[in-house]
């Protein structure tokens, strides 16, 4: 386990420097600049702008200037949100995403692992089909739809929860926000668990369990649940990190001051610094989380191994 | 459902002859296929809606982009059957004629998604070690890397292009799945079938060819059906930044994007596309079931 | 004074709805027999999230409208946009070149410190110091203030900037060449003071609210990047005995759709903005709630001049003719903006141009000039004239190129190829000139023609380098250089006249600013052109 660890320690940082230096030239091959805008800055103005902020310099100076300053643990100054450094502005954002994602992913993960399950057991019945075409629309209702709607319902309308803000994340805040983003997932974890557990169902191991007179409800949390998490566990780990870094739509229409749409805002200002400290922050939640998913994935199956 | 013979036929067949094996699981896969009711009926409304989105627009009253002053946001009449909306142009026609980009892309980025995925992710479990870490490297660096400079790099440098939408897309549609491949394949590594055909002398390529695929297909049937709306929707995305299609055409994603908009004063404008995209979604889901019945090599 | 204030605090806090007289002496701006609310506290949408409330170095009107309860600037406006004093309480001037103002005695920062001139002698020099930075220090050098232009090239030091503190209290400019409207642009968020010793003692990190000094009717109490900024009373604020409200929210709500929702919620009290889908709805359902006025703004198409098929100016005015301006006001928009015919908004102060003639026609007889035109240049059904729109995303734009398309498409057989490009792609594109047709809009920072004309002027790299008509330039010196008004004015006519006749842009509509407003909200400036809504000037009213 150690040895594991410490091997992926080692990994991540020929992965994170590679990360930081394909994003850091893409970005730069992108046209547009940071203080570019409608009404275009006069030469010398701009000059001044650029010799602040040291991109008057040739953009391999820049990329080694940035490769020593994140060495350092300094990100940057940002350039849009110019009161701020990047490091403030991840680590105000952040902690909005991850609670807001941590709540719908287990909201999700707990609803969509019990429908998958129940429909597998009820294979090709009306429950079966009722509860995947309901959990099917999570998916098929876009969140810029969904969210309004909810908005609409129980905001404007009964006027039980906020219609928007995050006020230091207070439980009516959250509740449609989670509401929100989770039912995407939840419709995911249900149909994987579907799939899995019907096929682990028809397994040999099963077979024999049953064949030797288990009840049938002891056979499926005790035998059959684990090994069909594995299809789940692997999608876990990106599905963790893309839910607890937020979702600009989400973010946006309920006005939560949450990584994604820091993240999408500072790409469209092409706020260079910003962009690549979330970029470095989502990479590595990547390396983490993959590595506690491979971790699991040997828990769920033993005979895997690396 | 199989008689006992057949049964008995397939497990000789299998240990006799992989080449012939290999041949009647997808003979079987199609005759399972055919024996599901609610995968056949989704193929069938699937067919009619791609005709319908290929020739209605042919025939319809209305062009596409048709504005009418007089008519805006007007709510479904014998003229316009679905409505119109904020610039008069009739919705009926541009439901369907958006239903071809959208259809187009679903189902070609998940197919791109899953075949890169399935042959990335069943390489890497299979092979393990180094080269697992390796490959599982690449793709937290794919994951991470900023997929909107990707775009507008991709943009600046090809110009607006429909194939780019496709590498756009496929870029990313593939990651989740290769994760998921990799994951069951590190599963079936360890399975008797896998190390008597490593024992028989099968090379390892042939093994992730004939035997981790197909065991594999299931679960990335079903997975490749939830990937098809999230294409969709990634479409309009990439509209948003000048990639994919331009005004006055039209996509579902798009059509959603402008519905939702204004779902308070013209519903319709999000109704109907929603609907047809709610049925195409849900004959995917079914289809993707009964192919994923239909593969499993287990069940037979 | 003290003692009115004691009982402004009671009656607030009580909640208790006295006869308004009591009020009108301490609140003038309140009208008599408003009752007040017992919770003076107000949220703003904003737009955007501001990049920063240093005014030096931001440009945005998000930004603005913060920048304007935090600090002041030696003039102000009032609700119909006339300049007022601010921090100065008179000015003079004899030649328009240089200007003395004199300053309030009692104008104070919210620590306590008098502001004085030397304050304002180190904001500016500041302002065009290269070391700052400043997006905006280009307006100090349109100001032709002395040697500002060459300090902002580095090659002159800040301290030669024609300002001087001539003692605390009396803060004199001088100006390179006379500028009549000098006192007005004086009102911009660039123009404002900032507390020396706070900047050079916290550097970068000055504007954090724990930090922040300024001297506006409010200070920052709380900044959560991408949420809110919530501001309170400066109690140090000269004229804080008129400030009604407790707290002034600002939320940074870039979806209008959302904004709205939550504004219907009851969250919110005053939006940024309308989404226009929902103008027709809103108008029905809550008419009490719609605020409407004009704004300095205008809406046009910029034609590449330089590039065929617009090097033809047979071709430019045959696409502009075929433009229904009048359905696009009218039915597309629809909050009452109006058609455009110049670049400068007819709500801009003494301005009053001449329709050009083309305007004076109606649209059928524009769209067979147009016909006629394009033949003569060429262009015929065998032989479709074919260009792209370039347009950075949004609904809006989406909408007016689609139908503007349509237009052309209809009575002209042209053929147009929309091009959406996000907002920094599209700003490339647009500034190195490659584009045939594309949207642009400009917004007045100030409220006088030229801050519209100069946009078409041979150097300005947005808009007149697409042109470059000397005779135009020729007009802009003879502005800069007139010291009537009256002659000044018939300048932009002429500018406005020269634009019509070689038609470089198309223009389409002029703004208007809608907005949702509670009605419990007072004192709204509804005739600021520039859209400038003090918050010292807000106040609830009780229901």
């Amino acid at each position: 386990m150690f040895k594991f660890i410490l091997k992926r320690v080692i990994e991540a940082i020929p992965t994170l420097l590679v990360l930081i230096t394909v994003s850091f030239f893409l970005m730069r091959f992108a046209p547009g600049s940071p203080f570019s805008s409608e009404r275009e800055l006069p030469p010398q103005v701009m000059q001044n702008i650029n010799a602040k902020y040291g991109l008057d310099k040739p953009v391999f100076e820049q990329y080694t200037t940035y490769l020593t300053n994140v060495l350092q643990g300094d990100l940057g100054p940002s350039f849009k949100y110019q009161d701020f450094t990047v490091n403030e502005l991840v680590v105000a954002a952040l902690p909005v995403s991850a609670k807001i994602g941590a709540f719908a992913f287990i909201f999700a993960l707990v609803c969509g692992v019990a429908i998958g399950t129940i429909a597998a057991l009820k294979q090709n019945t009306w429950l079966d089909y009722g509860l995947m075409s309901t959990s099917m629309l999570g998916i098929v209702m876009p969140s810029f739809v969904l969210a309004p709607v909810l908005i609409y319902i129980f905001s404007i309308g009964l006027g039980w929860f906020p219609a928007g803000g995050w006020f230091d994340g207070s439980l009516k805040y959250m509740v449609l926000p989670v509401l929100g983003m989770a039912m995407m997932y939840v419709a995911t974890f249900a149909r994987i668990t579907r799939g899995s557990m019907i096929e682990t169902l028809n397994s040999n191991f099963i077979r024999t369990a049953r064949a030797k007179g288990l009840s049938f409800s002891y056979i499926v949390l005790r035998h059959a649940l684990k090994p069909a998490m594995l299809p789940v566990v692997s999608y876990m780990g990106p599905a963790f990190v893309g839910i607890i870094t937020g979702s600009v739509v989400i973010e946006t229409i309920f006005g939560l001051p949450g990584i994604g749409k820091l993240f999408v805002n500072a790409a469209f200002n092409r706020d260079y610094s910003l962009v690549m400290g979330i970029t470095i922050l989502i990479g590595l939640l990547f390396i983490v989380f993959n590595a506690i998913v491979d971790i699991l994935l040997a828990y769920v199956d033993p005979k895997i191994r690396y | 459902m199989f008689t006992k013979k057949q049964n008995v036929e397939a497990v000789e067949a299998f240990s006799s002859n992989l080449e012939i094996q290999g041949r009647s699981l997808w003979q079987d896969a199609r005759i399972r296929f055919m024996r599901n009711k609610a995968a056949m009926v989704s193929l069938v409304i699937l067919v009619l809606i791609v005709l319908a989105v290929i020739f209605v627009p042919m025939v319809a009253e209305f062009a596409y982009d048709d504005t009418d002053w007089y008519a805006l946001h007007e709510g479904p009449s014998a003229t316009h059957l679905f409505g119109t909306d904020s610039l008069g142009r009739d919705l009926f026609v541009r439901t369907f004629i958006g239903g071809r980009i959208s259809m187009m892309v679903g189902v070609l980025g998940a197919l791109v998604a899953v075949i890169i995925g399935t042959v990335y992710g069943a390489t890497s479990g299979f092979i393990g070690g180094r080269v697992d870490r390796i490959m599982m490297r690449i793709l937290e660096i794919l994951y991470a890397i900023p997929f909107m400079f990707l775009v507008i790099v991709l943009v600046t440098f090809f110009g607006r292009n429909i194939v780019l939408i496709f590498v756009a897309i496929g870029a990313i549609a593939w990651l989740d799945m290769a994760r998921i491949v990799r994951g069951q394949t590190l599963s079936l590594r360890g399975k008797e079938f896998i190390e008597a055909a490593h024992v028989s002398g099968v090379s390892k390529w042939n093994i992730i060819r004939r035997h981790i695929i197909p065991n594999v297909l299931g679960i990335v049937a079903v997975y490749s059906t939830l990937l098809v709306p999230s294409m969709i929707l990634t479409e309009s995305f990439l509209s948003f930044l000048g990639l994919g299609v331009q005004e006055p055409m039209t996509s579902w994603g798009a059509l959603l994007q402008e519905g939702a908009q204004s779902m308070e004063v013209a519903i319709w404008q999000l109704g109907f596309p929603a609907a047809f995209m709610v049925v195409t979604l849900f004959c995917f889901n079914y289809i993707g079931d009964g192919l994923r019945d239909a593969l499993d090599p287990k069940d037979r | 004074m003290n003692k009115n204030k004691i009982t402004k605090a009671l009656l607030v806090s009580l909640g208790l709805t006295f006869s308004a007289t009591s009020f009108n002496a301490i609140a003038a701006d309140v009208p008599a027999g408003t009752k007040l609310a017992a919770k003076q506290e107000l949220v703003k949408g904003n737009g955007s999230e501001v990049a920063s409330i240093d005014p030096h170095k931001t440009q945005g009107v998000p930004e603005s409208n913060v920048i304007l309860d935090l600090l002041e600037g030696l003039v102000t406006q009032d609700a119909e946009g006339n300049t007022i004093p601010g921090v100065a309480e008179s000015w003079e001037t004899t030649d328009n070149k240089t200007f003395t103002f004199h300053l309030r005695k009692n104008a104070k920062w919210s620590n306590g410190d008098p502001v004085t001139a030397h304050d304002f002698v180190y904001s500016f020099q500041r302002a065009v110091d290269p070391a700052t930075a400043s997006p905006y220090s280009w307006y100090l050098d349109m100001t032709t203030m002395l040697n500002a232009s060459d300090i902002i090239a580095g090659k002159k030091d800040k301290s030669t900037l024609g300002v001087k503190a001539i003692d605390d209290y009396t803060f004199e400019v001088k100006l390179a060449t006379p500028v009549p409207y000098f006192v007005m642009m004086m009102g911009h968020t660039t123009m404002m003071p900032v507390h020396q010793a706070t900047v050079e003692k916290y550097g970068e990190q000055w504007t954090k609210p724990e930090n922040f000094v300024g001297n506006g009717a409010f200070v920052m109490s709380k900044w959560v990047v991408n949420e809110r900024i919530e501001m309170t009373p400066n109690k140090y604020y000269w004229d804080n005995d008129k400030t009604v409200l407790t707290k002034v929210t600002y939320l940074p709500l870039e979806n209008y759709v959302a904004e709205m929702n939550r504004f219907l919620a009851g969250e919110i009290d005053m939006t940024y903005d309308v989404p226009n889908e929902h103008f027709k709805r809103l108008k029905k359902e809550h008419a009490e709630s719609l605020a409407i006025k004009g704004d300095l703004c205008t809406y046009y198409y910029s034609l590449n001049t330089h590039k065929p098929p617009f090097d033809d100016l047979r071709v430019r005015k045959a696409v502009s003719y075929a433009v229904d301006r009048d359905v696009i006001a009218k039915f597309l928009l629809g909050k009452g903006e109006k058609p455009a015919y110049g670049l400068t908004p007819e709500i801009v102060a003494h301005f009053d141009p001449v329709l050009p003639p083309y305007a004076k026609l109606t649209q059928k007889e524009r769209n067979a000039e147009a016909k006629k035109l394009l033949e003569e240049a060429g262009y015929n059904a065998a032989n479709p004239l074919k260009f792209s729109l370039l347009y950075n995303t949004s609904e809006n734009h989406k909408k007016l190129a689609v139908a503007i398309g349509s237009m052309w498409k209809k009575t002209l057989g042209v053929e147009v190829t929309l091009e959406n490009q996000e907002w920094k792609t599209y700003l490339e594109t647009k500034n190195q000139g490659n584009f045939q047709a594309a949207r642009a809009s400009w917004c007045g920072d100030y409220n006088e023609a030229s801050t519209f004309t100069s946009l078409m002027e041979g150097n300005n790299t947005t808009g007149g380098v697409h042109y470059k008509s000397a005779e135009y330039d020729k007009l802009t010196e003879q502005a800069i250089l007139s010291t009537s008004e009256e002659e000044r004015q018939k300048l932009y006519y002429a500018q406005e006249a020269l634009l019509a006749k070689d038609m470089p842009i198309i223009p389409i509509y002029q703004y208007v600013k809608a907005r949702l407003l509670n009605p419990h909200v007072g004192g709204y400036a509804h005739h600021n052109a520039e859209d400038k809504n003090y918050s010292k000037n807000m106040y609830i009213i009780a229901d």
